[in-house]
């Protein structure tokens, strides 16, 4: 799925990477644990997320996130954004719940990272 | 709002660069007495779309091809270009930086600004759109074959070493308490083990372990001490605290102990699986903990690919 669609599916808007759009996103995770998060994904995933703080773009680019999406319309925080826009890891916020954004993302097809469909 | 913060690699260069660095210096001048006539021929000659009118070295004024054009229409009366140029000439200093030239080619939607001295009022050059943008894409390319130049230089270190045995050692140096830098130091780590050409599953597993280390060197700790050396078959990191000490390491490896406080908790840390991932990136983890005095940690991880 490209990331335009799953901004689409997600009703999500862009606040960083409008030129990253075009990059194919292979999987999502969803979590507010950093270590879960270490532990789990694979490259080029989506990561879905409630927290807002730099510590998510620092695992996103440890992790090599493909792009970032906070939920339930939680605002990143300033210096969070900053970080990306250093990193180049795209940030999206929707205003739907986890839960709403992980089973939109499902049905839609996008695979999770424990490669279970 | 938040577009507007939003800073690429062309904003930053658009600050960065000067009017200097993108004007063309080896211009077509006019002098103010020349005939319209004869414009027309320097115009055409040169493919150029307008001309700075200089005298003793001072601009006086500027004549485009539309002025020609218009002159044309009206019946074409040979006549000295100082008749039919513009004397009100919006200029820019060629100390400026590049984004007030782009502003001012946006707002006043003129095509080309002459570029003059802001001391001696002395002509030096014309910046247009396409000088900017040409000297945007040489800038970029520069940037991109030094990023180049980079890795070929980091990759080729191990073969041309001649020794029995080479090493490649880089510390770094990680703050207590300061969660906004934290994961600083493995951010280079990582970069500087992707330049030297190492696979990339290697190097995501030496940063994603460095980083929980580095995690609870910064939650726990006053500060401490990354290594790493590099060898032609392993990466070993070495974290190193004076914090408090872990009291039962075993009971620390197991999946879910944490002793972590409310605001590590908040930060998306301290669920007790920080040391878990470390054992599951790293081929080999050794952890020397004294109560009161400090850990070090000892990751190893084996070159081979997968």
């Amino acid at each position: 799925m490209k990331l335009k669609q799953l901004k689409e599916v997600l009703n999500a808007k862009v606040l960083y990477g409008d030129k990253f759009l075009d990059k194919d996103v292979k999987m999502a995770c969803g979590s507010d644990l950093m270590s879960d998060v270490l532990a789990f994904i694979k490259a080029d995933a989506v990561l879905l997320t409630g927290l807002t703080n730099p510590q998510v773009v620092r695992t996103a680019e440890m992790a090599e996130v493909i792009a970032i999406c906070f939920v339930r319309g939680k605002k990143p925080q300033e210096k969070t954004l900053k970080l990306a826009q250093e990193k180049e890891i795209p940030v999206l916020v929707s205003e739907f719940s986890m839960y709403a954004c992980c089973g939109r993302l499902y049905k839609e097809g996008l695979l999770s990272c424990d490669g279970l469909k | 709002m938040n577009n507007e913060k939003k800073i690429t690699k062309v904003q930053e260069l658009v600050y960065e660069l000067k009017v200097r660095d993108a004007m063309r210096k080896d211009i077509i001048r006019s002098s103010p007495d020349i005939l319209m006539s004869e414009l027309g021929e320097t115009l055409r000659s040169n493919r150029i779309s307008g001309t700075p009118i200089v005298e003793h070295d001072k601009l006086v004024g500027i004549i485009s091809i539309e002025d020609f054009i218009k002159w044309l229409a009206e019946g074409g009366k040979d006549c000295p270009i100082e008749s039919r140029m513009t004397r009100s000439i919006k200029t820019l200093y060629d100390d400026e930086p590049l984004v007030h030239a782009i502003g001012k080619l946006d707002k006043l939607g003129f095509g080309r600004f002459p570029v003059i001295d802001r001391a001696t009022g002395k002509l030096l050059g014309v910046i247009t759109k396409g000088d900017i943008i040409e000297s945007l894409l040489r800038e970029l390319e520069i940037d991109y074959h030094e990023e180049e130049i980079h890795r070929y230089r980091a990759s080729h270190i191990f073969e041309d070493i001649i020794a029995d045995k080479t090493i490649l050692r880089f510390e770094y140096f990680v703050k207590g308490k300061d969660f906004n830098r934290a994961g600083e130091v493995s951010s280079g780590i990582r970069k500087t083990l992707t330049r030297l050409g190492i696979h990339p599953q290697i190097v995501r597993r030496a940063a994603i372990a460095s980083y929980e280390a580095e995690i609870n060197v910064v939650s726990y700790t006053s500060g401490g001490e990354i290594s790493v050396r590099v060898q032609s078959d392993k990466i070993q990191i070495h974290v190193t605290d004076s914090g408090p000490g872990i009291p039962d390491v075993a009971q620390a490896l197991k999946p879910g102990y944490s002793t972590a406080p409310e605001w590590i908790r908040n930060l998306g840390f301290g669920a007790g699986m920080g040391l878990c991932n470390i054992k599951k990136c790293a081929d080999k983890l050794d952890i020397e903990s004294t109560v009161g005095k400090g850990t070090r940690l000892k990751i190893c991880i084996n070159m081979k690919a997968g």
